[in-house]
This record gives C-alpha cells, structure tokens and sequence, in this order.
C-alpha cells in the first residue's frame, strides 16, 4: 500500500520585487485586477517534476544542499502549501515535525501551549489530557510546566515540541531536520521514539543532513539538487552519489580559493614571505595533491591514499638536503610529519631540476580541513625552502570519529555480547 | 459551496478557536498585577474621564441627547464601546496573518481561525466592558426597559460586519501591507462619521439632508444606533435599519470570505 504519493509535482515561487509590488497595489486599485496582477513575472522552480511513492510502513530519506527543495517537499506532503502542478496524495494522519513549538506563544504557560499546540497539530482536547503527563516527562519539563514558555531555554523550547508532535500519534510522520538542535541526551531519545515508530509501521519521511542517520534509519532515500530528483534508491547507494557530488563541489571550490591565493599572494608578498622563507638555495616550485590513480584532487576520504608530489630545482651543487612534509589540523596540532632525513636517507647530490612525491597509501585522518607543510633545507635545520600551511586538503566521511588520525582498527565481542554491526556493502 | 465547506471546516477547529481566543485574553495582562480586572478598570476609567470633561468642564447640551449634562457622557460610552470592539478587531486583523506566519507556515490549519480568533477576543473585551456601563445607566438616572434583551441581535449584526471586513483587510495587508497604515486613518475618520460623539436626531443634521443621508449609508450607523436604543433610550432597536444592514454585512462577509479563500494559496509564502 502506498501511504505517499507524490506525482510529477512542480512548485514555484514567485520573486516579487519592491517595484513590481508597488505597481500591482496601484494597478489593483485603479483597474481592479486584483487576482490577475498578483502574478509576477519573475519565478523559481523549488521543485521540478518530482515523482516518488512511499510505501507504508517505510522510512523515507530526502538529502540533498540547501536550497535543493527538501523542506517544500515536506510542506507539500504535509498540506500546508499546495504544489503549482502534478499531483500528491497522502493516506493516513499526517504530523509534520518541521519547526517544533512554532504554535507556542511565549505568554502563556508551558502547560496551556502544549493545549494549544495539540489541538492545532489535530489532537481532542481530552486526548491530550490523557497525554499530557507522558508529553510533560518526554520533554522532562515537570518543573517548568507552569512557567511561561518565555521563560524556557532554547533546548526546553524545542523538547516541548517535539514531546507534542510525536505524541500526536499520527499515520505520517514527517521530520525536517529537528534533531539538529537537541543535546546529547535528547537525540538519542528523539531517535528511539523514532525507531519505536517504525516499529509500528507507520510512515516516515525524514530530511536531514545528517547522512549516517538517514543510511541508519532510511529504508529508502531520495536525493533531490536543485528541485530535480537525482536518485532514489537503497540509503548507501545514494548517499554515496550525493557525498561524490558534494566532493566535487568542494573540489571546485578548493580549486577556486587556491586560485584566489595565489592571486592574493602575488598581490601581497609580504603575507607571502610569512608563510614561505629560506634562500631558495633549492626552491619548490610546485606542490601537487593526487590520488593513488594520479588525479589531482583537494578532497579525499579517510581510507584513500595521496601522493605529495613537489617538484624542486636546486641552483647549485649541494650536497647537504633534507625533504621534509607536515600534516596540520585545523586546530594548527600536528598531526603527522616526517622527513628524509629522520627517516635515515642519505643525501648525496641535487642538482637542476627534480621531482619529489611522497606517496601515502591510507590517509587514516578524521573528517577536517588539513594544512601541508612542505620543505627542503639542511640537516640541521638551515631552511633552504620553507612552505608553511601554503597547501590544504579536505577529509570527508559519513563515519564520524574523533581525535587527531585514525588507527586502523577493528572490534571482537565474545559471543555472550548481543551487539549489531553497521550495515556495510 | 466552498463558502458553506469552510464555515463547516472552521466549525470543526472551534476548540482551537476557543482556546486560542481564551490564550489571547490571558497573554494580554499576562504580568501585569491587577490582570482581569484592567478589563473593567479600563472602561470605568475612560467612564469618569468623560463624565468629568463633558459632565463638568464642556457642559454640552442638546435636545437629542438629554437634559442634564451627565447624560452626555452616558451617551458617547454607549457608542464608544462598541466602537472598540470594532476598530480594534480591524486594525489587529490587518496584522494577525503576519504575526502568526510562524503558523501559518509552519502548521496545518484554516488561516481564517486567525481573524476570526481577533474578531471573538475583541467581543469578549466588549462583554467585559459592558458591566460598567449597566452599572452607569441607573448611576445616571435613566431606568432600563425590556428593550435591552434585544441587545444580542445587535451584537450578531455586528459580529458579522466585523467579520466580513476582518477577513478581508487581513487577507489583502498579506498583498498590501500599505493597507495597515491606510486602515488606521480611515478608522478616524469613519468614528467621526459614525454617530457616536453626536446623535442623528440633532437639530443641525436635520438642516443637512445630504449629510444624513451618507451617515445613513455608514453600516457602523445602524449598529450603534442600536445600541442606544438598547442602553440609552430604552427604545425598540431600529429593527428594518438593522435588518438591511444585517444584509449588507452577510453580502460583506460572502465577499471577504470569498477574497480570503482565493487568496489563502498564497498565504505561506507571503507572509
């Protein structure tokens, strides 16, 4: 049974400019076309011929940028506005989760808004009263309830709304990024009554950007970029294309902002000698980031490999050299670093043009921004070319670990010890 | 008939309607120390400045309206309380879309709760303020009649003009935000041209034909000469006046409601 429906729907927005206003509220009123004016000329396409069915009792993941139409998607799925064309038809009580507590009025009591607030999201008043101390203790809010929701923190706020909406009950659960604000102890709370819900085969539909939730929870994920469907399909297959498609953004923009330092310092050398001193006595002319295949690349995931490529022209005879990378974090720790010379090479000649690559098979680094560090200077540390945090690359992952590097890994537990394991290809 | 499908829609949500306009009177003195009783001190106030201003210091004296000067006073508050009810409830009807857009993006529900909730709150603050001016009448000398239970059905005459306009004014300030600013300046204007600070039966009005006759077209006329006939004169309300203007307003509200429905679509994105 299908409990969503949503079929080739397109929703337009209107751009409204100051003057186009202006101009309709003056032709309005002198010629009366009120309705036929209220057309504007300029449009935006949230969504653009959308079409996917849920089926009930399923989890629904939508990801995608900002701006790619996941939350009109969920307005239109939850009725509140109404797609310009196409068709979505909805099976079963709908509770949007889409801005919790926005029913609540900050004047009146905690008590009298979770009132207010359940009979807008469409429950009796004596359902709520029979819920009402379950909502009060999911939102563990028994103290405050009586107090003016003025008074609430920011996380009360939000706890309060979300204990109303998800005790509504309904057939449809829609969720848009809501879990974003709670505290370490709520999340996990949120996700267990979410968890219960799927349990009881209700319908889920579930946006966030949170990407190892959705691959957790989802049974089944759309991707939407710029109010175009890209994929439906398993969680780990999507979200795989959206993270490639994420990557190579952020590639282009790393590209874009390297370009633009360089330029900058061109510009500005004195910011240019800050980060890169020595003689030059053998100078780095280029530093290149690749991926094991040799592409040149900016972002990279933990488990890839990269090759530090840097070529080198000494102007002399020198015998005396040492080649030398730093891995930095954004926080500026060091996170590895190491050179010819600790490593026991033994330098013998360089001279005229060269090519250095330092060849990384695993990464093993957290998700971050990491600044390079490249040299070559003597060995007892006279800089001949010293290039300090010039180079900079991304780690990115759905994994979510901590720390400075990543250990490789793995974990046993002795049979007795029920655990799950994630879900991998 | 949409019109007949959502009066039954908003009849479906008037528990919300109840407890929203119920949440709107208690957020209104929410922290002030005397709360409720503003609702009566309010209106008794502004009593006893009149009396003292055009009881003592104006002395305005006219045939239409009584002998003794206190009358006066008695006159204007019958004609002024209803008036609030009225001017309050459109110019907050011209915000309430835009102030709770929160809501109307946000949930799902019939935007005309909103006006609607204004309209209701508005009339309980009028039943409020109506103890003091019962409490007046004998204070003044005049006795009531039988007449005064007719004051329900000028209260329904009203509640519908009201209504009508409300829906309106705040389904077009989404469009038109102008229409707020333009809307308070009218107010001025339509309350003098309302027989409120005078009375229709003044001797100058009877020289002006003209004049009357486009205070007679001001719906607002009827309705609170109505009120004078409950309160003041402890008269029969000028019932075929009222019937006619009970037209107009239920003509009003088709078309306000009508305005609204087409409109609404754009609601979530405009407000």
């Amino acid at each position: 049974m299908v409990a969503i429906d949503v079929d080739g729907v397109s929703r337009i927005y209107q751009k409204y400019s100051a003057r186009h206003r202006f101009s309709t509220f003056k032709s309005a009123l002198v010629r009366g076309d009120l309705f036929r004016t209220l057309r504007a000329d300029e449009v935006v396409a949230a969504l653009d011929d959308v079409t996917f069915k849920v089926e009930k009792g399923r989890t629904f993941g939508v990801i995608g940028e900002n701006g790619s139409g996941k939350s009109t998607l969920l307005k239109l799925v939850a009725g509140i506005s109404k797609p310009t064309s196409g068709r979505i038809a909805v099976e079963g009580k709908v509770s949007a989760l889409i801005e919790l507590g926005a029913g609540f009025h900050p004047e009146i009591s905690g008590r009298e808004n979770v009132f207010i607030n359940g009979i807008m999201l469409g429950l009796s008043k004596k359902e709520i009263q029979q819920k009402f101390d379950e909502i009060v203790r999911f939102a563990e809010l028994e103290d405050f309830i009586d107090a003016p929701v003025k008074t609430y923190s920011s996380g009360m706020y939000m706890r309060l709304g979300f204990s109303v909406a998800i005790n509504v009950n309904p057939d449809i659960l829609l969720i848009d990024e809501v879990l974003a604000v709670g505290d370490a102890a709520f999340i996990p709370k949120c996700l267990d009554r979410i968890d219960d819900f799927r349990r009881r085969k209700k319908t889920i539909l579930f946006v966030s950007h949170d990407l190892s939730t959705v691959e957790k929870v989802c049974d089944r994920v759309v991707w939407l970029k710029s109010g175009k469907v890209m994929t439906i399909g398993e969680p780990k297959r999507v979200v795989d294309a959206y993270l490639q498609d994420v990557a190579a953004k952020q590639e282009q923009s790393f590209a874009r902002a390297r370009e633009e330092r360089q330029a900058a310092a061109q510009t500005f050398e004195e910011e240019r000698r800050e980060n890169r001193w020595g003689l030059r006595e053998v100078e780095i002319k280029r530093v290149t980031l690749r991926n094991l295949a040799g592409q040149e690349k900016h972002v990279y995931a933990p488990d890839e490999g990269m090759v530090i490529e840097f070529e080198v022209e000494s102007y002399s005879k020198i015998n005396d050299f040492v080649f030398g990378i730093g891995v930095f974090n954004s926080q500026g720790i060091s996170c590895y670093g190491t050179n010819t010379s600790l490593e026991e090479f033994e330098p013998r000649l360089i001279q005229g043009q060269g090519r250095v690559a330092c060849r990384i098979e695993r990464l093993n680094l957290v998700n971050g921004t990491y600044y390079l560090d490249v040299a070559v200077h003597k060995k007892d540390g006279y800089p001949y070319d010293y290039h300090r945090n010039l180079y900079s690359f991304l780690v990115t992952s759905t994994l979510k670990d901590v720390g400075v590097a990543r250990l490789p890994h793995h974990w046993e537990f002795s049979p007795g010890i029920d655990i799950k394991a994630p879900r991998k290809e | 008939m949409t019109l007949v499908d959502n009066l039954r829609t908003v009849w479906r949500y008037r528990v919300l309607i109840q407890n929203l306009v119920s949440r709107e009177l208690k957020a209104r003195y929410r922290g002030t120390i005397l709360g409720f009783l503003w609702s009566f001190l309010n209106p008794l106030l502004l009593m006893i400045v009149y009396t003292v201003v055009f009881g003592l210091i104006l002395n305005p004296r006219d045939e239409a309206i009584g002998a003794t000067p206190w009358l006066y006073s008695l006159y204007m508050f019958c004609g002024i309380l209803p008036w609030t009810w009225f001017s309050s409830s459109l110019l907050e009807s011209a915000n309430v879309l835009m102030i709770n857009g929160n809501l109307i993006k946000k949930i799902l529900f019939p935007a005309e709760v909103l006006p609607v909730v204004t309209v209701t709150a508005n009339l309980i603050h009028f039943f409020l303020g109506l103890p003091i001016l019962l409490l007046f009448i004998p204070i003044m000398g005049k006795t009531f009649t039988p007449y005064i239970l007719l004051l329900p059905l000028v209260v329904l005459v009203q509640y519908v003009f009201t209504l009508g306009f409300s829906l309106l004014i705040s389904a077009l300030t989404v469009h038109f935000r102008d229409i707020k600013d333009i809307l308070s300046n009218v107010m001025i204007f339509w309350f003098f041209s309302t027989p409120i600070i005078y009375s229709l039966k003044m001797e100058v009005l009877q020289r002006f034909k003209i004049v009357k006759l486009l205070l007679n077209l001001n719906p607002m006329t009827h309705i609170i000469e109505g009120y004078h006939a409950c309160f003041f004169y402890g008269s029969l309300i000028p019932w075929k006046r009222l019937s006619v203007t009970l037209i107009v307003s239920l003509v009003l509200f088709a078309f306000g409601y009508t305005v609204f429905d087409r409109l609404r679509d754009s609601f979530p994105e405009e407000v």
